[in-house]
């Protein structure tokens, strides 16, 4: 490897904190609370890359690409709900969407 | 040489993902993500794995974040336009993170193979790997991504009392 392992846990480390800050910061929008849950992924990844590159096999990078299929999955079907949403109360405010029922 | 570069990048993408999560407005955001993603695809190629990295600048920064953009297009949630030029405020970060990208990569480009990347995972046994040992998983995955298919045609089809049916924006 050519860092320690121990750098890119800090690196992933900090990347989930940011994204964890963004998810808890902007109550505002959805699309940017869901910016912060991609950035958490992606420090996922970047966790099962780097186990990956320290053992010399694939089975991280596998972990990485299943984590990169979920992540399109979630963010497809995401975005269809805050369309939705929108569509029906015209704002993407997290704090709007307090009832079940309409 | 490869050590330097990934502290490089590691402070590119968190600078990159700060200015992300700080924007005012949320296409900048998006921008900022992408050049964070960016970084990050060239770390994971520093750490021997060159497919993922493709896959994160394929799907990350052009499925995922387009889609974003699209959806805030869509919704026009960008608050209004000015066409006056961007400030240094807006060109400053802007260039700092390109500018130290580009001297990176072409440093990584112009250098010669250290023996430390002679063990990258090649795409043969990386795909050995995920259809051999994981091929129930690249089917449950591609189970999931059916159902969330489904799902978003479920939300996004037209509502029953709308009077704009069939397009997908409904003008207020």
């Amino acid at each position: 490897m050519i860092v320690p392992l121990a750098h890119v846990l800090l690196l992933a480390m900090l990347l989930f904190c940011l994204g964890l800050v963004c998810v808890l910061v902007w109550r505002r929008s959805v699309i940017m609370l869901l910016i912060g849950i991609e950035v958490m992924l992606n420090a996922a990844m970047l966790v099962c890359v780097a186990g990956s590159a320290r053992t010399g096999g694939a089975d991280g990078q596998v972990a990485a690409l299943m984590v990169m299929a979920v992540t399109s999955a979630e963010v497809s079907l995401a975005l269809a709900l805050v369309v939705y949403l929108h569509r029906r109360r015209k704002t993407v405010d997290v704090d709007a969407f307090r009832e079940l029922q309409d | 040489m490869e050590t330097t570069l990934f502290y490089i990048f590691a402070t590119v993408t968190v600078l990159a993902t700060m200015l992300a999560i700080c924007a005012r407005h949320p296409v900048h955001a998006i921008i900022h993500l992408v050049t964070s993603f960016f970084a990050l695809a060239v770390i994971f190629y520093l750490l021997a794995a060159p497919l993922v990295a493709m896959f994160e600048v394929l799907i990350y920064a052009g499925a995922v974040m387009v889609l974003f953009m699209f959806v805030i297009m869509m919704l026009s949630l960008g608050g209004g336009d000015s066409d006056k030029r961007p400030g240094p405020r807006l060109w400053l970060p802007a260039g700092f993170l390109a500018g130290t990208v580009l001297a990176s990569l072409l440093s990584l480009a112009t250098m010669a193979p250290s023996p430390q990347t002679a063990n990258v995972i090649t795409a043969r046994e990386f795909s050995q790997t995920l259809f051999g040992r994981y091929g129930i998983a690249v089917e449950i995955i591609s189970l999931q991504l059916l159902f969330a298919v489904v799902g978003a045609l479920y939300l996004g089809r037209p509502r029953q009392r709308g009077t704009a049916a069939g397009s997908g924006e409904e003008a207020p």
